[in-house]
């Protein structure tokens, strides 16, 4: 059963060390649909985003209270297991980066760590993901060529492959196009429109343009506040908050 | 005033230069000097007889060929006890351990101050732990032990090196996937590191093919006549052996001294060769 809401998320805050980086975030996000985060530098955006796959457990210093709820799953209970919150959520980073492996075993890591060795199995599910992720036909010949000779764009598409290959519920993007070329953006986007029909897709963006684009619910975030969150068309034609106005019209940020 | 300070300064660049050019060339003059003369008086000996005979009292029969074996077992069981001890270590102090607590720094505190140690202690303690205390008797395995913590800080100081050089990223990309840690370090972050740790090894290694007084210490013994059937059997080394003939009065031996220091220079040459390969196959590959 598909649910309509994929995050529920309740008075979170969160802090590095003494600096408190999210003050009382209260936000939905549903099902199948791309959400934007939009904000600017230093405003908690990526903050949250990683919030929601627990990366932020890699940072010793990283402190978080409140609720997120992915579907039935409580991420920051006790009980939660970080390695199956992020099978279920995977993750794209700002930078590419892809593993000094061949194309082949990029894709193929995230299904061998969890167990699947059949060759057949693996070559469908690494031909599938490429598929999905545009990529197939520029590399289909050279799957065993080393994934850091790839450009930049598709290094990105790649780890977006990579990210769909282990089948997750939700893909997070952290400014998966800061580092492309507009050529490369452009196909980023055409992704992730295409993706939603099968992913719920959260996405941080510096670009308002971008999130007017790809998404259909934008959250503008300022000194870790969640200052206004709505239908992107709404945000970006009639924002309720002045703050918000101002950080669209580039009146500041 | 102020272009007579350029002058002066201008001066006092090029005299440093003069002073670390001329560093650099005498270290060379003396290595080269030592390398020519040991040429020029043992490469006429080096021969296939002299490489497969055993050592005799007579200098011309002398060979070192207990000696090359000894070294080759030895080199070989060292880097089979240090590599993984190093390296393990070195993945707890990096991966493991980040947020520092007393153990971390009691460890690396430690791991310096071994570094430094001089190698006859650990000798002292080789003969005391393996050779008396363990058995082991004057054995290659306890050469080998000995040797292996001799160049543990080496090791693992390397290994560290090398971990730290893969960026962070890898690790985040590996977790977003949902692998566990143990996963990300043995799948990505180790054959990632893997070329600067065998570096280090080598490195490590080509200290400890050296090593004389260690290996005298624990009571390697000087004429054998015989090649070692098992790890438990007695064996020299190169370095012992040309320790040996050099303390001899005839001049025939030191003829051999210098043969048998050929034959060890190519090793380690080799071996160091095989190291700086590896590095250049590494930053080759260090392209993020």
């Amino acid at each position: 059963m598909v649910k309509d809401l994929s995050f529920t998320i309740s008075k979170l805050n969160a802090w590095y060390g003494d600096k408190r980086v999210l003050k009382d975030i209260n936000i939905e996000i549903k099902t199948n649909s791309v959400t934007a985060l939009i904000g600017p530098s230093g405003c908690g955006k990526s903050t949250f985003l990683r919030c929601l796959n627990r990366m932020n457990d890699l940072i010793a210093s990283f402190r978080l209270e409140g609720s997120i709820m992915h579907e039935d799953m409580d991420i920051y209970s006790s009980g939660a297991d970080p390695i199956e919150i992020r099978r279920r959520i995977g993750m794209v980073f700002q930078r590419p980066n892809p593993f000094p492996k061949s194309i082949y075993n990029n894709i193929a890591y995230g299904l061998r760590i969890f167990g699947v060795k059949d060759r057949s199995t693996l070559d469908s599910a690494v031909e599938e993901s490429l598929k999905k992720a545009a990529l197939w036909d520029e590399v289909k010949d050279n799957l065993n060529q080393n994934a850091q000779t790839l450009s930049g764009g598709q290094q990105q598409r790649l780890c977006i492959a990579r990210a769909i290959a282990v089948n997750p519920e939700v893909i997070l993007f952290d400014e998966p196009c800061s580092a492309l070329d507009p050529v490369a953006t452009a196909k980023i986007e055409d992704l992730i429109t295409e993706i939603k029909e099968d992913y719920t897709v959260v996405i941080v963006t510096h670009n308002m343009q971008q999130a007017a684009r790809v998404s259909e619910y934008t959250g503008f975030f300022m000194l870790g506040e969640l200052v206004e969150f709505d239908d992107t068309q709404k945000i970006f034609t009639a924002p309720a908050n002045e703050l918000t106005e101002k950080y669209i019209t580039g009146r500041f940020g | 005033m102020r272009a007579a300070l350029i002058l002066r300064n201008k001066r006092r660049d090029r005299i440093f230069k003069v002073v670390a050019l001329l560093s650099a060339i005498l270290g060379l003059v003396f290595l080269a000097t030592l390398v020519i003369d040991l040429l020029y008086d043992g490469l006429g000996r080096i021969n296939w007889s002299f490489l497969t005979s055993f050592p005799s009292r007579r200098p011309e029969r002398a060979g070192i060929l207990s000696a090359i074996v000894g070294t080759l077992y030895i080199m070989g069981l060292t880097a089979l006890f240090g590599f993984p001890l190093g390296v393990g270590a070195g993945i707890y102090l990096e991966e493991y351990s980040r947020r520092k607590n007393w153990l971390t720094r009691l460890i690396e505190i430690n791991i310096a101050n071994l570094a430094g140690v001089p190698s006859i202690i650990y000798g002292l303690l080789g003969l005391g732990v393996f050779v008396r205390a363990l058995n082991l008797e004057r054995s290659l395995i306890s050469g080998a032990l000995t040797l292996a913590l001799l160049v543990l800080p080496i090791i693992i100081i390397a290994s560290r090196e090398a971990l730290k050089a893969i960026p962070f990223t890898i690790r985040e990309a590996s977790y977003a996937l949902g692998a566990t840690k143990w996963q990300t370090i043995f799948y990505q972050v180790l054959p990632a590191a893997l070329p600067g740790i065998l570096t280090g090894v080598i490195l490590a290694l080509s200290r400890a093919i050296g090593e004389t007084a260690p290996l005298i210490t624990i009571g390697a013994l000087t004429y054998i006549a015989f090649l070692p059937e098992s790890i438990f059997d007695p064996f020299t080394v190169l370095p012992i052996q040309v320790f040996n003939w050099v303390s001899r009065p005839q001049q025939a031996f030191a003829v051999n001294a210098a043969a048998a220091i050929i034959v060890l220079l190519a090793i380690t040459l080799i071996l160091n060769s095989v190291a700086i390969y590896l590095r250049y196959r590494f930053q080759r590959r260090l392209k993020w």
